[in-house]
C-alpha cells in the first residue's frame, strides 16, 4: 500500500484519485457521488500530521472508495436506491471509522446493485457500472463500482459487502483481489443490511498483503454488532480452532490432519513444517472452458510447489443456491421493512393515507429486483409456508456447514472457481433472474457456511476478460489464508 | 340468560424498569420527557443499525421468572414479528416466539387459587401514536422499552379472579423490583381472552380484549363480555373470534379486528442477536437475591395480621417492608447491635412470636390511619423508621398512650416538622401521655367522687346500677384532661365505691 509521506503528499494522492475518478465516470459509471471537499480537507490534515512528525496512521492519505451501502457522515448513503437517495447519516460505520482512524481518505461512494441485490450492478437506480476490461460487459456485482475503482487504479483499495459473492464475483470479473472474511470478523454496524446472517464487510485491493493490512485494521469484536466474533485476526491459527465453534469441544491433538500453525514462519528453503499442505478441489462443480483451464493450471502449479491436491465430494453444495434464495430473501424482506417512508428517506408526496404512504413510497423507491426478493421473502415466511421453505432451508444450511467441516478435515484450503464464466454482456441476463441467480452457484455456499474466501486474479481469456479463482478456508483461517495466497498464489 | 362457564386467559405486558432500553443506550424512563427525545439511531431504525441486548433486562427477566415460580430456560432466542405501523420503526418487533426465556410457572391468588403461567417472553415495546383530525403524531420514546409478556393458561373463571390475577401480577412484578408498576403510564397492560361454554362442554370461541390498563377495567370488561357473549349464545348465535377494544367511558367492548383480518406476522429467527446462553449459576444467583414477594408475606404474617388488612397492605410494598423489619426486630438493635442471623429455627421465626402484637398494631395503623389519609401516597415515600414505630407500639402496649393518642403521634411521624423525632418526644409535645400512676389517679378519682354533680351517680351505683360506672370513668377522664388511662381508672373507681 502506497501511503502518504513527505515525498508524496496526501493532498496530491487524493487529487490524483479524484481526477482519475472523474475521468472514468462517463465510460464506467463507477461512483454514485464523489467526496471531493471533505477528502481534500482530510488530506491536508494528514499532511499536517506528517509535517509535524505525528503518526498519520497505517493508511495515511490512502484514497479509497466506499461502497455506497456504508453509513458515513460524508455524503448520502443511497444503497444505489431511490428510497435512500436522500439519506444523510448521523453516524459512521464501525469499519469506516477504523479505516479513517488510520488515515484512509474516502474519495467517493461506489455504485452497486440497489441494496446489494444483484450480480451485475445493473440493478442500480443510478444505472450500471461497466466492466473495466470491456465496457460492453457487466462489472459484476453487487460491489461492481468498488471492483472497477480498484481495477482502473483510481484507488488502491475499496470496501465491499459480500452476502452471496458480491465481492468475489466482481473482483474476478475485473482482475483484482477481493476478500470476504469469516462471518462476524468485521462489524456490520453502519452497513445497510441485506441478509443479516450472511452479510460480510470485505475489501478489494491489488494484493493479498494489502488486504491483510486492511483486515488487521478493521477486524475485531464490536459491542454494536452482537454477531461479531471475539478478536482473533492475527492470532495463531490452528485448524482445530476453526472447526470448533466458540463453545465447541476441544480441538483434536495433532495427527495426519490435525493441527497446523499457518502463521508459523516460512524458513529460507520455503519449507513449511507446520504450514498448509493439502489443497482441496471440489469434484461436483461442472466447469468448462477458460475457467476450467485456469483452475487446472493453478492446480498444476500448486502440485509443482509440493502441495497435495485432494479431490472433494461435496454433494450437498448443489442445494446451496436454493437454500440461499430462500434464507436470504426472507432476511431481505425483513431488513427492508424499515424503509416505509415514515421517518426518513423517500416518501411519495401524493400518498393520501397510511397505506398509500407505504405502498407508493416502497413501489417507487425500490428496484424491481428488490421487490422480487421482498415478495419471495414474504412468501417463504408466511404462515403455512414457513416450515416447508424457511425451516427446511435452515436445516439444509446446517448440512452445508457440516459438509465444509468434513472437507476441511481432509484439506487445508479449497480452491474453486468464483463463477462458471467470465463477465457477461450488459443486459444479457436482466430479463432472466434465474440465470442471473445461477451466477452465484459457486459463491453462495461459502456465505451460508460463513467461511472466508479470497478471489484472486489468474490471467485473462483470449478476449482480454479477467479470470479469477477463489481460495476458501475454514472459519477464522482468514489471516492464514491471506498469508498463503500472498506467497503461493501470485 | 342461561348459565355459562367463563374461561379466561390473560396476557400481560410488563415494562421492565431498566435504566436504558432493550437494544440501545438511551434512557428507558421517558415519563417526563419531550416526545422523541429518548430515541437512538437503533430505535429510529436507521439503516445499518443493529440491536445490542441489554444485560440488565435479561437479568430482570430471570428475576421475573423466579417471581412467577417458573423454569428459566438456559437457552433462549429472539424472533422477529413483522407488521407495518408507524409505531414500529423497523417494521418488525423483536420478540421471542420459539424459545422464550421464561418457561411454565404459576401465580397464587390471595384466596389460594393457582393460575398456571404458560410461558413469558422478552420483547421490545412499540412507540406511541396520537391521533388528531386528519393527522397522527408518532412518539418513539417508548419504542424499544424492554417488556416481558406473561401468558397465563386459561385457568381463570370469574371477573373477580381476573382482576385478582392482574393485581397479583402487578404486586409480584413491583415487589420483585422489575417494574415501576405505574399503570397510568402503561407500565403494565393486559390482554384478556374470554370464552363461554355450557358447563362440561368444550371451550367456546374466544374474544380478546386488548390493552386494558387497570384492574377495574379488566373486571368490568370481563363482566361486559360475559353478558355480551351469553346473549349471543342464548340466541344460538356464534361468538366471533376477534380482537375487541374496551372503553372505560361507555363500559363496553367494541370489535376491532376479526380473525380473517388478523395479520400474518411472518415470524423468523432474529439473525442479529445470537441465542442467549445463561449459566445455572447466574440463574441461581438471581434466585438467592430475590426480595420477599406477597406470597412470602402472607405466609409470614398469617395469623398475626387479619387477612383483609393484610390484603390491603400488600398493595404497598414499602409498608410490608416496614412490617418485616418490625417483625425481625434486628434493625431495632441499632447500628452497633449484633448481625441478624441468616435463617434457621432460631432466626426470624422466633422473633416473629413475641413481636406479633407490635406488628399487628402497626399493621392496623397503616391500614386504618395512614391509608385513610388524603396524602397517604406521599407519605409512603418517606416512612418512619422501624424504631419510631416500635417505640410507639410498645408505649401503646404499656398503656402509656391511649389508642387515640397513639394515632395522633403516629400521624406526626409524617409531619415534615416532626418526622425525625422519637415517639415519646412527640407524645410529650402533644401532651397525650396517659396517667397510669395509681396515686395520681386516686387523687383525681377522689375529686370526682366528692363532686356534688356526681353524687346521684354514686348513689345509683351503690344501689346496684353498674351502668353508671362508664359515666364516672368519663368524668375522671374529663378531670384528667383526657390523660388518665381509663383501664387503670376503672379498678380504682370500683375499689373506692365499694368502700
Amino acid at each position: 500500500m502506497q501511503i502518504a509521506s513527505k515525498e508524496l503528499s496526501a493532498v496530491e494522492m487524493v487529487k490524483t484519485a479524484l481526477e482519475k475518478a472523474k475521468a472514468a465516470q462517463e465510460k464506467y459509471s463507477v461512483f454514485i457521488s464523489l467526496n471531493k471537499e471533505a477528502a481534500l480537507k482530510r488530506a491536508a490534515e494528514i499532511d499536517g500530521k506528517i509535517k509535524n512528525g505525528e503518526n498519520p496512521g497505517r493508511l495515511a492519505g490512502v484514497p479509497y472508495a466506499l461502497k455506497d451501502n456504508f453509513l458515513s457522515k460524508d455524503g448520502n448513503t443511497t444503497a444505489a436506491s431511490k428510497i435512500l437517495e436522500p439519506m444523510k447519516s448521523p453516524i459512521t460505520a464501525t469499519s469506516v471509522k477504523k479505516l479513517e482512524d488510520e488515515g484512509a481518505i474516502m474519495i467517493g461512494r461506489t455504485n452497486l446493485d440497489a441494496f446489494a441485490h444483484g450480480s451485475s450492478t445493473e440493478n442500480s437506480y443510478f444505472g450500471p457500472t461497466k466492466n473495466s476490461k470491456d465496457a460492453a460487459r457487466v462489472a459484476g456485482g453487487s460491489s461492481g463500482g468498488s471492483a472497477v475503482a480498484v481495477a482502473l487504479d483510481i484507488v488502491q483499495f475499496a470496501t465491499g459487502t459480500d452476502t452471496g459473492g458480491s465481492i468475489r464475483q466482481p473482483a474476478s470479473f475485473n482482475g483484482v483481489y477481493g476478500f470476504k472474511p469469516t462471518y462476524g470478523t468485521i462489524s456490520r454496524y453502519g452497513v445497510v443490511a441485506m441478509a443479516s446472517s450472511t452479510d460480510c464487510v470485505g475489501f478489494f485491493a491489488n494484493s493479498a498483503e494489502d488486504i491483510d493490512l486492511l483486515m488487521s485494521i478493521t477486524a475485531g469484536q464490536d459491542p454494536y454488532d452482537m454477531t461479531t466474533l471475539p478478536d482473533y485476526y492475527g492470532a495463531d491459527f490452528t485448524r482445530g480452532d476453526a472447526l470448533r465453534g466458540p463453545a465447541g469441544p476441544e480441538p483434536q491433538a495433532s495427527g495426519s490432519d490435525g493441527r497446523y500453525n499457518a502463521t508459523a514462519p516460512w524458513d529460507a528453503e520455503g519449507r513449511r513444517p507446520t504450514g498448509p499442505r493439502k489443497i482441496g478441489v471440489i469434484k461436483d462443480f461442472d466447469i468448462k472452458g477458460d475457467i476450467k483451464d485456469a483452475l487446472d493450471k493453478k492446480i498444476k502449479d500448486l502440485k509443482s510447489k509440493g502441495y497435495e491436491i485432494v479431490e472433494l465430494e461435496m454433494p450437498t453444495l448443489k442445494y446451496a443456491l436454493a437454500v440461499y434464495y430462500i434464507v436470504v430473501p426472507a432476511e431481505i424482506s425483513s431488513n427492508l421493512s424499515r424503509y416505509d417512508g415514515i421517518r426518513y428517506a423517500y416518501r411519495n408526496s401524493s400518498a393520501k393515507s397510511l397505506d398509500e404512504v407505504y405502498g407508493k413510497s416502497r413501489s417507487d423507491g425500490f428496484m424491481p429486483e428488490n421487490k422480487r426478493r421482498i415478495m419471495i421473502g414474504n412468501f417463504v415466511l408466511s404462515s403455512g409456508f414457513y416450515d416447508a421453505y424457511y425451516l427446511k432451508a435452515q436445516k439444509a444450511r446446517t448440512l452445508i456447514i457440516k459438509e465444509y467441516e468434513e472437507a476441511f478435515k481432509k484439506c487445508d484450503f479449497i480452491l474453486s472457481p468464483v463463477t462458471p464464466n467470465p463477465a457477461f454482456k450488459l443486459g444479457e441476463k436482466t430479463d432472466d433472474p434465474v440465470s442471473m441467480y445461477l451466477e452465484d452457484v459457486m459463491s453462495v455456499p461459502i456465505n451460508l457456511a460463513g467461511l472466508p474466501s479470497l478471489a484472486f486474479p489468474v490471467g485473462e481469456t483470449k478476449d482480454g476478460l479477467s479470470l479469477g479463482l477463489q481460495l476458501i478456508g475454514p472459519r477464522r483461517s482468514d489471516k492464514a489464508l491471506l498469508d498463503f495466497a500472498g506467497k503461493e498464489l501470485k | 340468560m342461561k348459565d355459562y362457564e367463563i374461561t379466561i386467559g390473560i396476557e400481560c405486558h410488563v415494562q421492565l424498569a431498566t435504566r436504558t432500553k432493550l437494544f440501545s443506550e438511551v434512557d428507558n424512563d421517558a415519563r417526563e420527557k419531550e416526545p422523541n427525545s429518548c430515541v437512538s439511531p437503533v430505535d429510529y431504525a436507521l439503516p445499518g443499525m443493529l440491536p445490542r441486548l441489554n444485560k440488565e433486562a435479561v437479568k430482570m427477566a430471570v428475576i421475573a421468572g423466579h417471581a412467577l415460580n417458573s423454569e428459566i430456560n438456559l437457552i433462549s432466542r429472539f424472533d422477529r414479528k413483522h407488521y407495518y405501523y408507524p409505531d414500529l420503526p423497523k417494521g418488525y418487533q423483536i420478540s421471542q416466539l420459539y424459545q422464550p426465556i421464561i418457561g411454565a410457572g404459576y401465580v397464587k391468588l390471595p384466596d389460594g387459587t393457582k393460575v398456571r403461567i404458560e410461558h413469558a417472553h422478552m420483547e421490545e415495546d412499540a412507540g406511541k401514536l396520537s391521533h388528531f383530525a386528519g393527522y397522527s403524531l408518532v412518539d418513539l420514546n417508548r419504542a424499544g422499552t424492554p417488556l416481558i409478556e406473561i401468558v397465563s393458561m386459561p385457568d381463570i373463571h370469574s371477573a373477580a379472579h381476573a382482576r385478582d390475577y392482574c393485581k397479583e401480577l402487578w404486586r409480584i412484578m413491583t415487589y420483585a423490583g422489575v417494574c415501576f408498576g405505574d399503570l397510568y403510564n402503561g407500565n403494565m397492560r393486559f390482554d384478556v381472552n374470554i370464552s363461554l361454554a355450557k358447563p362440561g362442554e368444550p371451550l367456546g370461541t374466544r374474544a380478546e380484549i386488548k390493552n386494558l390498563n387497570s384492574f377495574r377495567s379488566v373486571e368490568r370488561a370481563v363482566e361486559y363480555e360475559y353478558k355480551r357473549q351469553s346473549k349471543l349464545l342464548d340466541k344460538d348465535e356464534k361468538v366471533v373470534q376477534e380482537t375487541r377494544g374496551w372503553s372505560d367511558d361507555t363500559g363496553e367492548t367494541t370489535s376491532q379486528r376479526s380473525k380473517e383480518e388478523a395479520q400474518d406476522y411472518r415470524y423468523m429467527p432474529e439473525p442479529d442477536i445470537p441465542p442467549i446462553h445463561l449459566t445455572k449459576e447466574f440463574v441461581e444467583e438471581q434466585k438467592a437475591k430475590m426480595p420477599k414477594l406477597p406470597e412470602d408475606y402472607r405466609e409470614q404474617f398469617k395469623g398475626q395480621i387479619a387477612d383483609d388488612t393484610l390484603e390491603i397492605l400488600l398493595d404497598y410494598q414499602p409498608l410490608m417492608g416496614k412490617l418485616d423489619e418490625l417483625a425481625r426486630g434486628d434493625a431495632l438493635r441499632g447500628p452497633a447491635g449484633p448481625e441478624p442471623q441468616a435463617s434457621g429455627s432460631d432466626g426470624r421465626d422466633s422473633a416473629a412470636g413475641p413481636r406479633a402484637s407490635i406488628v399487628k398494631r402497626v399493621a392496623n395503623w397503616f391500614a386504618s390511619v395512614l391509608l385513610a389519609e388524603e396524602k397517604s401516597a406521599e407519605y409512603l415515600n418517606d416512612l418512619p423508621s422501624a424504631k419510631q414505630l416500635d417505640d410507639l407500639a410498645e408505649m401503646t402496649e404499656k398503656s402509656e398512650l391511649s389508642s387515640t393518642g397513639a394515632k395522633e403521634v403516629f400521624l406526626k411521624f409524617f409531619d415534615p416538622q416532626m418526622r425525625n423525632r422519637d415517639a415519646r418526644e412527640i407524645a410529650k409535645e402533644l401532651n397525650v401521655l396517659q396517667e397510669n400512676d395509681a396515686g395520681a389517679l386516686e387523687k383525681i378519682v377522689d375529686e370526682v367522687l366528692s363532686d356534688p354533680a356526681c353524687a346521684k351517680a354514686v348513689e345509683d351505683y351503690k344501689a346496684g346500677s353498674e351502668k353508671v360506672l362508664g359515666f364516672l370513668v368519663g368524668q375522671v377522664m374529663k378531670a384528667s384532661k383526657g390523660k388518665a388511662n381509663p383501664a387503670a381508672v376503672q379498678p380504682i373507681l370500683k375499689k373506692k365505691l365499694s368502700k
